[in-house]
């Protein structure tokens, strides 16, 4: 019996002292979107820096990761959430799981296109940029003889019907931002009807990001709307493609936070110093990365012809307003999927029948055909609502549920009103097909 | 086999004599039933519950409503979806039986020297890699896959991969060793007596397979049509990597997943999904009702064989391999993706290489490893489990039985995800002892949840195989003097014994690539299993190589595991036959 006991409280020692001696040497986890090809340099680099902390990288989703943190944060383990899209880290903020880091450094200036690269209140802070541009399969375009698109409105000509795929903004951040720059840069009708006759052209919308770039490589559709370094990552990894960025376009800042309660809040803090520094900021520039520093001064070692945000090798189209955009994130990604994701078929029927008109009207002279045309292309256009609706508090409060307390009413339901715009998108594209189908009748 | 049966039969020997005193009126298999709803409960009920709650929120006042539940039925879209949910599933199973049918019967009702084909390719579909089976499909099928291009300089367009057929197709494929290996089990359980009793009262052909072979295949067919409809109707995967929006499952996901929006709409389509899967197991138990298919001798090999001439044969071989050809087709694409260096837009990839199992070695050797224990510790519960729960089901008057078979069976309709945020809710706080950590970041419940999410496969296998077995055989080595424990542990499950391995492989398999809930409860990269490491390499444009050759290799690796189930199976089978 005693040496049962014995062997017991051995065991429980042993135990013990494992779970201490696994506490002494320090560990970094890090949880984070991006893949190993990014993750690994910085992982080197910064334990060469401090030795005697391990970093423990956690690959998720970056959806998957918001939740993973929301989830365990009772019992944090985790130190540092990095990743792409500013508006998880919103999210994040929102739930009080991000803390201060205070880390700064004096050389990263206050945005890069419009978009400021820190959050205003210091909760996370951006270490690289990237932009949107458009990348193309070489095979797929030759086979069906088709000019590389050069600026987002080529992508709405009748030529590239089915060849274009993108991903929707309800899935990915940065995909939201580009959506929301053509809102505000174009504002809201024209942006909307731009995106849907882009949108018409569609042959998927792909439900992850990185879904773009897989569809142009192995070629599904022939152009994508991707992010900078998905292009030129296939292009360097030998896929007959290419990337163009269009003469504006969105830049977007990825980000690094210290989460709240995390057990390493020091180490935390240096993996963000190391991350901004010069010396990390280098690493971005490596060809299996390719991201934007946002530290000017790494530009010095920049490779001939490295785009930089900062001299206007790439032009951001101006004055990019982050409260717009926040007031109305959820609203924007609901009116997407509504008009476009799920509603795809209908709209590109119409779409079609729109182009096929055109095509035959030529140069012709037919008012009345003309009229029917221009009737199909603003029923088709027609957004639910204008954009004071989208900006106002309480209507945007219906897609973000969050009450901050039990007294908060909120009225409507988001369900009730996506079935509204439901109906009447779906009768617009109904009707829109019918018009123009009339109109190609007349000629 | 000793730890099944203990756990099947309840608690013999000591356990039994030591319970017998604190809880008098229990006996074993009430224990059992017991104890494996409280597993349920907790690991499946509670998580799922935890989560699904928001369904019934009032998501502007917090208040309890059914309100949500209106929503969904006024919504076009969501009907739409139901709709299309429906019919993809309907289709599923119609195009799955068509592949499953001829395979079956060729092997059971004929001398065919390929059978041994069948058995050991017929199940690899089931094991679809995450991300790379759809982008292979695509590459091979897609609008612009090797097929269609080489279809092109003749102007033809088979849109194998547009919308629901895509689904379709995919779905058929990957599913329909669910039907084959169900059906084949049964179709070898028949007694050959029955079938020679029936053709000496005269019965042939289409009425004797009519009236006797189906009747008494029948449990196994719809054992497996039901598993392909209820898995077609919750899967999520290839719905959403071939960017079909308009069906349930998905529409959960983009709802629950997509950042920062809290729309309860996604938990009221999981509440549906699940619903609806018990509501088509109760139907499916509905048509098996009252008919009584076990038969009392077990003839050795099934049906009686008839001799194929050599146009036969050939004509048999045509079908086989022409079937096969098309339900391996992902599985060819992939290998073609994992040997191939750039393939896109074109027939057939540029030029070949190792380069990319180079890469994919240098970085996978604890997903292997990891994947093996998971996998494994995994399907070896859930068989024991699901036999227990068969046993209890089918076998015992123990009230509210057939709840542990809806119970399990509903975790057919849980997605992932929700399972998986449903554990880090439920357990994130419940610390274990000794390890240090919370139970929802250790490894262990990464088994849990492949267990619970695995179960129904294993379970609709051992229920059929149980159906088949006679009551009365049972009854008589319990009047022989046989304990009731000993009875399962010789008689049953010896009898079982072939429906048992197909749920092992099935969940095996199916477990070994399995997504959804890992990637929410992944802590740390050392405890990450292998379909975690094709999500890392597809990540990134040079990955898609290395992640069809791990792929691959997990094809490879859950084909040779389920090759030594089978033949040490075999080899008990025999061993035990030689005794006897």
């Amino acid at each position: 019996m005693r040496l049962l006991r014995n062997a017991l409280l051995a065991g429980v020692a042993i135990c013990a002292f494992a779970s201490t001696a696994a506490m002494a040497a320090e560990k970094l986890v890090v949880v984070t979107s991006f893949p190993k090809t990014l993750t690994t340099p910085f992982e080197k680099g910064f334990e060469a820096m401090y030795p005697d902390i391990d970093v423990e990288v956690i690959n998720k989703s970056t959806s998957s990761s918001v939740k993973y943190i929301q989830e365990t944060a009772s019992s944090n383990t985790s130190d540092i959430f990095w990743a792409s899209a500013p508006d998880a880290f919103e999210v994040l903020k929102s739930d009080s799981l991000l803390i201060k880091s205070g880390v700064s450094n004096a050389k990263i200036p206050s945005d890069v296109g419009g978009y400021p690269i820190n959050d205003p209140d210091g909760f996370y802070n951006g270490f690289a940029a990237a932009g949107y541009g458009i990348m193309h399969n070489e095979r797929y375009l030759a086979a069906k003889n088709l000019e590389p698109a050069k600026e987002w409105d080529d992508l709405a000509k009748a030529e590239y019907f089915g060849h274009v795929g993108m991903s929707a903004p309800s899935r990915s951040g940065t995909t939201h931002l580009t959506v929301e720059t053509v809102l505000q840069g174009d504002g809201w009708e024209e942006g909307w009807e731009k995106w849907k006759f882009i949108a018409g052209n569609f042959s998927n919308v792909t439900e992850r990001s990185f879904g773009v770039p897989d569809g142009v490589n192995s070629g599904q559709f022939g152009l994508g709307i991707v992010i900078d370094f998905f292009g030129l990552a296939s292009k360097a990894s030998g896929f007959p493609v290419d990337f163009v960025y269009p003469s504006t376009t969105a830049i977007v800042p990825a980000n690094v936070g210290v989460i709240a309660n995390a057990p390493n809040e020091e180490a935390a803090k240096a993996f963000i110093s190391y991350l901004l520094s010069v010396e990390g900021q280098e690493l971005l520039m490596l060809p299996e990365i390719r991201r934007l520093p946002v530290n000017a001064d790494a530009y010095f070692t920049a490779p001939e012809g490295f785009p930089n945000p900062f001299d206007g090798s790439i032009q951001a189209s101006v004055n990019f307003d982050v409260n717009t955009s926040g007031d109305r994130y959820n609203v924007v990604n609901s009116l997407f999927d509504v008009m476009i994701t799920y509603r795809l078929d209908d709209l590109r029927e119409a779409v079609r029948a729109v182009q096929m008109a055109e095509e035959k009207l030529g140069d012709a002279d037919n008012a009345q055909a003309k009229a029917l045309i221009a009737e199909a292309r603003a029923l088709i256009a027609e957004v639910p609502i204008d954009e004071a609706t989208s900006l106002d508090p309480d209507f945007s409060g219906i897609f973000k549920k969050k009450r901050k307390k039990a007294t908060d009413v909120v009225e409507g339901r988001q369900a009730e009103i996506e079935q509204q715009w439901d109906e009447k998108v779906v009768a617009n594209y109904k009707r829109a097909t019918e018009l123009a189908n009339e109109a190609a009748s007349l000629l | 086999m000793d730890t099944t049966t203990q756990d099947a039969g309840g608690k013999p020997g000591i356990k039994r004599s030591l319970t017998d005193r604190i809880f008098p009126s229990l006996s074993g298999t009430a224990l059992a039933a017991i104890f494996i709803a409280t597993l349920l409960f907790g690991f499946l009920i509670l998580p799922v519950a935890k989560v699904i709650y928001v369904a019934f929120l009032d998501p502007n006042s917090g208040a309890l409503t059914l309100q949500n539940f209106g929503d969904f039925f006024s919504s076009s879209l969501f009907r739409e979806s139901f709709f299309n949910s429906f019919y993809v599933s309907a289709m599923s199973v119609v195009l799955a039986s068509v592949f499953a049918l001829p395979l079956a019967y060729i092997t059971s009702r004929f001398e065919f020297s390929g059978a041994m084909l069948i058995q050991s390719l017929g199940f690899i579909p089931l094991i679809m890699p995450p991300f790379v089976g759809a982008i292979a499909m695509q590459l091979l099928f897609g609008r612009n896959g090797s097929i269609n291009l080489l279809l092109a300089q003749y102007g033809i367009n088979i849109p194998f991969m547009e919308g629901l057929n895509g689904v379709i197709l995919v779905q058929s494929v990957h599913y329909f060793p669910f039907i084959l290996i169900n059906l084949s089990t049964s179709l070898r359980n028949i007694d050959r007596s029955m079938e020679e009793s029936a053709q000496n009262l005269g019965a042939h052909g289409l009425r004797l397979f009519r009236r006797v072979v189906f009747p008494l295949a029948a449990p196994g067919y719809l054992a497996g049509a039901s598993l392909v409809f209820i898995k077609v109707f919750d899967d999520l995967g290839t719905p959403l990597l071939l960017n079909v929006n308009n069906m349930l499952a998905p529409q959960a996901y983009l709802r629950i997943s997509s950042i920062g929006i809290s729309d309860p709409m996604g938990y009221v389509i999981s509440f549906i999904l699940v619903a609806f899967s018990v509501f088509s197991l109760w139907a499916s138990f509905l048509l098996m009702r009252g008919k009584d298919y076990a038969t009392t001798q077990k003839g050795g090999g099934g049906l009686s064989r008839r001799k194929l001439s050599t146009r036969e044969n050939i004509g048999a071989y045509g079908i086989v391999i022409a079937i096969l050809l098309l339900v391996l087709s992902p599985h060819i694409a992939l290998g073609l993706l994992a040997f191939g260096t750039i393939w896109s837009y074109s027939p057939l990839p540029d030029g070949y290489t190792l380069e990319n199992f180079n890469t994919m070695f240098g970085q996978s050797g604890q997903y292997i490893k990891n994947t093996l224990i998971y996998a494994g510790a995994a399907a070896f519960l859930d068989i024991v489990l699901a036999t227990a729960i068969a046993y209890i089901v089918l076998r015992t008057k123990i009230v509210g039985r057939k709840w542990l078979d809806y119970m399990a069976t509903a975790a057919l309709a849980v997605p992932g995800v929700v399972l998986g945020i449903g554990y880090l809710r439920t357990f994130n706080d419940f610390e274990v002892p000794f390890v240090g950590k919370p139970l929802a970041s250790w490894w262990v419940i990464i088994v849990v949840a492949l267990m619970i999410r695995r179960l129904p496969y294993a379970l609709r296998a051992c229920t059929a195989a149980l159906q088949q077995v006679s009551q009365s055989l049972e009854e008589a080595a319990e009047n022989l003097g046989a304990t009731r424990s000993r009875t399962i542990r010789k008689v049953v499950i010896p009898l079982m014994s072939g429906g048992i391995l197909a749920g092992f492989v099935t969940s095996f398999a199916t477990a070994a690539v399995e997504l959804s809930a890992t990637i929410m409860l992944v802590s740390s990269d050392s405890d990450a299993p292998l379909a975690y490491g094709i999500y890392l390499f597809m990540q990134t444009p040079s990955g898609r190589g290395a992640g069809a050759a791990l792929g691959i290799l997990a094809v490879v690796i859950v084909a040779a595991g389920t090759m030594l189930a089978q033949c040490i199976i075999d080899r008990e089978r025999k061993a035990r036959t030689g005794e006897h």
